[in-house]
C-alpha cells in the first residue's frame, strides 16, 4: 500500500497520511509506572538482571547524552553476552560508533529488535547489511516519547546512566566527574518503563536540584565509570571556513532578514553542523546590530548558543541535550538554560511543545527531492548514516523550516529525483538553500510573495537539479535489494517509509 | 571596476569548482607561483578544460600567466583560445616584458582572431615600481598590482603591522593608475586567520588611494568589500546630488551644506555606476 | 615505466598510464556506483581524442567532476609522449 509520500508499505502497517493527521487522533496514554518512596542498591549488573528477572525476549532502553563517550551500552551488552540472552529488544535513543559490542550480539541473535532515533558507525554498517535478524524501528525524538507514553513501545527495564546520584534515588546530568547536562531523552523511560535503574559513577548524599525524580527509580547501580564526557564533543561544533559553506550561511542570513524573521521575542533552533553555526554567527551579528532580542533557543545546545544566551540576546535556552562541554556547564549554573524533555520537545500529542512554538528552523540533508522531501537516513547506497533525531518534529512544528546544503558533496547530488529514504515529509519543508539558489516549496505562497523583490536568486527544485547534472553528469539509479530490515516510523506512530538492505553488490 | 580578486591556484578542482560561487568580483587563476614546476601542465590543461566545458562561469576571469622570460608562457598564453579570458594577470611586470608580452599576444590575437586582450600588471620588483608611469600608460594596461612580499624581500626588508615600507611602492602605483585611469590593486594580506589585521591592511592601502584589493582566501573577501565598497552613507548621498541633477537639471547648486559643481557630479554619478555593478543599490 | 597526473585530493583523480599490449581501463572510484559509466566514458573519450591506444590506465577518483578527469588523462598522455 502507498502511503502518504508515496513510498510502499505493508499491509500490517498504519501508513503515513500526512503530518498533520496527528490532530484527528486522541492522545493515548499508558499508566505511569506506580511512584514509591525507596529503591535498592545493585552491586553489579547481574543483581539487577536477577532482581528484576531480565529474561529472553525483554525490551531494555538507554539513552545517549554521554554521546561516543557513553560505557553503559557496552557494558551491558557485555552482561548479556555473559547471561546468553536471546531475542532481546534494545531501544537505545542513538547508537553511536562507539556501542560496538552490539555488533556481535546482533549477528548471534541475541539482539533481535532494535528501536531507536539515531545511528551511525560500523553498528549501523551491520544492520545496513542485514544481520539483525529483526526489525529496527526508527523514530523521531518527539516520536518515541509518544511510542513510551502510548504503550507501542513498552520497556522492562530502563538503564538510565546518570551522572549524579543521591542516596534515595534522585539524579541528576548537571553534576558529577562525568557530568553530561540536560537527560531530556529519558524521561519518558523513566516515567512508564516497567523497571527503572540508574548507573553512576558518583553517589552523594543529597541532590538538590535534580532532573530524574526517585519516585520512578527502582534501582541504583554505582559502577567505577559509566563514560567519558569528553565524547560528548562531537567535533563539529566549529564555524566552516569553507567557501560553499560560507556562501550558503550568507545567503540564509539575508534570507531570514528579508522574510523578516530575525525580530525582538524570536525563537529558532539549527543543527549543529558548521554551516548551520556560520549561519547562528551572523543572525548573532544581526541581532547585535538592531538591538534584537530573542525569547528563546533550542535544541541540541552548544557553547555558540550558550554565548548568545550570556550575552543577553536571548531570553532563555531550551535544552534536550548538551553538544559540548560549555553547554553541560552552563546547564549547571546558568538559571535560564532550561532541560526540556523529548516529549516536551517534540511529541505531537504534547500541548505547546517547544517544536510548536519555533519560529523558523535550520536543518542539514543528505539527500532532498523534487517534492522537497528530506533524507537524513541513509547514504545514497542505502546505508544508515543517522536518523531523524530531532529533524521532522521541528520540521513540522516551525513556522517557516529552511534546509541547506550544497548542490553536491564529491560529486553526489544533494537533489534527487526521489530520495532513497523519506525522514521528513516535503509539506513540512518550505526553503531548500544551496550555493546556487535557493527554491521556495510552491505551497508556501506567503513566502514566495514576500521574497518577490529579493535580489536572491529563486529557482525551482526542477531548475536546480538540472544545475546538478551539468556539473555532475546524471548519475546512475543505485539497486535497492527488496529485503526490509527496518521502518521509518513518522511522529504519530505512522510509517513513513522502510529501510531495505544494502545491495549484494554495494557490500565490499 | 573591481574591489576584490581572488587568487586561487590553477591545478585545484576543488577551486575550480567552485570559482563561480565565490563572491568577489573578479577570479585569478594562478598559472604561476601557486603551481609547482612539475605540475605546470597538469594546471594549464585543468585550466583549459574547465573554461571549454563548464557549465558556469565567474562574473570576470583573469589569468596569472608565469614569467613572459619563462618555458612556460607560450603555452600558457593558448588558454586565450578559449576566449573566456577577460584579463592576463602579468607577473613582474617591466617595460621589456610588456614588449615581449605585446608581441606574443598580437600574433595569437591574429592567429585566433581574438580582441585585443587586457592586462593587469603586477609590479613586484623596483624596476617594475620604477616603471610604474610608463607600464600604466601602456594600451593594453588596465590595472596595477602590487606585490609587497617579492618586492621587500628583495630590498631586504621586513614587512610590517604599520606598513611603513609600502607607502612609496603604494604611492607609485596608485598615482600612476590615476593619472591614467586605470585600477590600482593593492598587495594580498598573507594571514587569512587575522580579519582585523586585514581590515587595517585595507585602510591603510585605501587611505593612500588604492581602489581594490587581491585576495587569497575567499574568507577575506567580504571585509574587502566593506573597506572599498561605497558606504551606504556615500550612495545616498550621491543619489541625492545626481536626483537633483536629473529633476531639476541644475549644474552649480547647494546640497547638504556643501557647493556642487561638474567634478563633484561625476563622481556622485560614477559612485552609483560603482553601487550598481556590486549590486549596492 | 608509468607516467601520473593528477592527485588524491578531494574532487581529483590520480591517473597513471603504462604502455601494454592492448588498451586498458580500470576505475577505483568513491563515486563508481553512481557514475562509472560516466568516467569510464571520458577517459574513453580522451585517450580516442588523443590518438592513444595500447595503454593500461589506471584512474583512482576521489569524486573528480568530467572535465577534471579529462584533463588529467590528457596530461598523462602528454608526459608519456614526452618521454618517448
Amino acid at each position: 500500500m502507498k502511503n502518504g509520500v508515496g513510498r510502499e508499505i505493508p499491509e500490517t502497517f498504519k501508513g503515513f497520511v500526512s503530518s498533520n493527521d496527528y490532530r484527528q487522533h486522541q492522545r493515548r496514554l499508558i499508566k505511569k509506572k506506580a511512584t514509591h518512596s525507596s529503591c535498592l542498591f545493585f552491586k553489579d549488573y547481574d543483581e539487577a538482571f536477577d532482581q528484576f528477572q531480565i529474561k529472553n525476549g525483554a525490551t531494555l532502553s538507554f539513552h545517549h547524552h554521554l554521546r561516543n563517550g557513553d560505557r553503559v551500552v557496552n557494558d551491558v551488552c557485555d552482561v548479556i553476552q555473559k547471561r546468553q540472552l536471546k531475542n532481546l529488544h534494545v531501544a537505545p535513543t542513538s547508537i553511536f560508533p562507539n556501542y560496538t559490542k552490539m555488533i556481535p550480539l546482533i549477528q548471534s541473535g541475541q539482539i533481535t529488535e532494535i528501536d531507536t532515533n539515531y545511528l551511525n558507525g560500523p553498528v549501523a554498517v551491520c544492520i545496513s547489511e542485514g544481520h539483525l535478524k529483526g526489525r529496527l524501528m526508527m523514530h523521531t525524538h518527539g516520536g518515541r516519547a509518544r511510542a513510551i507514553e502510548s504503550g507501542d513501545l513498552v520497556i522492562d527495564v530502563a538503564f538510565i546512566a546518570c551522572p549524579t546520584v543521591d542516596k534515595k534515588g534522585n539524579g541528576s546530568g548537571a553534576v558529577g566527574p562525568n557530568a553530561c547536562g540536560t537527560l531530556g531523552y529519558c524521561i519518558a523511560d523513566l516515567q512508564y518503563a516497567k523497571k527503572v535503574v540508574l548507573v553512576t559513577d558518583h553517589l552523594v548524599e543529597q541532590c538538590d536540584d535534580y532532573q530524574i525524580d526517585h519516585q520512578y527509580v527502582d534501582g541504583v547501580l554505582v559502577v567505577d565509570s559509566i563514560g567519558d564526557s569528553k565524547g560528548i564533543v562531537s567535533g563539529t561544533t566549529k564555524i566552516t571556513k569553507d567557501p560553499v559553506g560560507l556562501k550558503i550561511a550568507r545567503d540564509t542570513s539575508k534570507l531570514l532578514y528579508e522574510l523578516g524573521l530575525i525580530k525582538d521575542g524570536f525563537s529558532m533552533q539549527t543543527g549543529a553542523g558548521k554551516t548551520s553555526l556560520a549561519v547562528v554567527s551572523q543572525v548573532e551579528k544581526m541581532m547585535k546590530e538592531h538591538g534584537i532580542k530573542g525569547r528563546f533557543a533550542s535544541g541540541g545546545i552548544t557553547k555558540t548558543y550558550v554565548d548568545m544566551l550570556e550575552a543577553g540576546l536571548f531570553e532563555k535556552l531550551y535544552d534536550v541535550q548538551c553538544f559540548d562541554l560549555d553547554a553541560v556547564k552552563s546547564f549547571a549554573r546558568n538559571k535560564h538554560h532550561l532541560a526540556m524533555s523529548a516529549s516536551e520537545y517534540g511529541n505531537p500529542f504534547e500541548t505547546n511543545s517547544v517544536a510548536d512554538q519555533l519560529d523558523f528552523v535550520i536543518l542539514g540533508a543528505t539527500e532532498i527531492d523534487l517534492n522537497f522531501n528530506v533524507n537524513v537516513t541513509t547514504d545514497s547506497l542505502g546505508y544508515i548514516i543517522g536518523g531523524s533525531g530531532g529533524h521532522a518534529d521541528i520540521a513540522h512544528g516551525a513556522n517557516v523550516t529552511i534546509v541547506l546544503s550544497p548542490l553536491m558533496k564529491s560529486r553526489i547530488p544533494i537533489i534527487k529525483e526521489v530520495v532513497t529514504t523519506v525522514t521528513t515529509p516535503g509539506e513540512d519543508v518550505d526553503i531548500f538553500v544551496s550555493e546556487r539558489g535557493i527554491a521556495i516549496n510552491p505551497k508556501r505562497v506567503d513566502l514566495l510573495e514576500r521574497l518577490k523583490e529579493s535580489s536572491i536568486e529563486i529557482y525551482t527544485m526542477d531548475e536546480l537539479l538540472a544545475k546538478t547534472y551539468a556539473l555532475t553528469g546524471v548519475p546512475s539509479t543505485i539497486k535497492q535489494s527488496d529485503e526490509i530490515i527496518g521502518y521509518v516510523q513518522y511522529r504519530d506512530g505512522s510509517i513513513i517509509d522502510v529501510l531495505r538492505k544494502v545491495a549484494d553488490e554495494y557490500i565490499k | 571596476m573591481f574591489r576584490s580578486l581572488l587568487f586561487i591556484p590553477a591545478n585545484n578542482p576543488s577551486m575550480l569548482q567552485n570559482a563561480d560561487i565565490f563572491l568577489c568580483d573578479g577570479v585569478i587563476f594562478d598559472l604561476e607561483d601557486a603551481v609547482g614546476l612539475d605540475e605546470k601542465d597538469n594546471a594549464r590543461d585543468l585550466l583549459n578544460t574547465y573554461l571549454t566545458t563548464s557549465p558556469s562561469f565567474p562574473k570576470t576571469i583573469l589569468v596569472r600567466v608565469n614569467g613572459v622570460f619563462s618555458d612556460f608562457i607560450d603555452e600558457d598564453l593558448i588558454v586565450l583560445n578559449t576566449g573566456k579570458i577577460d584579463y592576463i594577470v602579468v607577473p613582474k611586470a617591466d617595460i621589456d616584458a610588456l614588449f615581449i608580452l605585446d608581441y606574443k599576444l598580437r600574433r595569437l590575437e591574429d592567429k585566433y582572431h581574438l580582441n585585443s586582450t587586457k592586462l593587469i600588471c603586477l609590479l613586484e620588483d623596483s624596476t617594475g615600481i620604477n616603471q610604474a608611469n610608463e607600464i600604466a600608460m601602456h594600451p593594453r594596461v588596465e590595472g596595477l598590482l602590487l606585490g609587497a612580499e617579492d618586492l621587500t624581500k628583495e630590498l631586504e626588508i621586513e614587512r610590517t603591522t604599520e606598513g611603513q615600507e609600502l607607502i612609496f611602492p603604494r604611492s607609485k602605483v596608485v598615482y600612476a593608475c590615476q593619472s591614467q585611469g586605470i585600477l590600482s590593486i593593492d598587495t594580498p594580506y598573507t594571514d587569512i586567520n587575522d580579519v582585523e589585521g586585514l581590515s587595517f591592511d585595507c585602510q591603510q592601502a585605501k587611505k593612500l588611494g588604492m581602489k581594490a584589493k587581491t585576495a587569497i582566501h575567499p574568507s577575506q573577501i567580504d571585509r574587502i568589500h566593506q573597506v572599498f565598497s561605497p558606504t551606504k552613507e556615500v550612495i545616498e548621498w550621491a543619489k541625492g546630488v545626481v536626483s537633483i541633477v536629473e529633476n531639476e537639471h541644475k549644474t552649480l547648486f547647494q546640497f547638504q551644506g556643501k557647493m556642487i559643481d561638474k567634478p563633484v557630479i561625476e563622481r556622485a554619478m560614477k559612485i552609483l555606476e560603482k553601487a550598481k555593478l556590486f549590486d549596492l543599490l | 615505466m608509468m607516467w601520473k597526473a593528477g592527485s588524491l585530493e578531494s574532487n581529483d583523480c590520480l591517473v597513471t598510464i603504462k604502455k601494454s599490449s592492448q588498451t586498458t581501463i580500470t576505475i577505483d572510484s568513491i563515486v563508481g556506483h553512481l557514475f562509472y559509466d560516466q568516467i569510464y566514458q571520458a577517459i574513453e573519450e580522451t585517450l580516442q581524442e588523443e590518438n592513444v591506444d595500447q595503454v593500461d590506465v589506471l584512474v583512482r577518483d576521489k569524486g573528480a567532476l568530467d572535465y577534471t578527469i579529462r584533463a588529467r588523462v590528457r596530461v598523462a598522455i602528454k608526459r608519456m609522449r614526452k618521454d618517448v
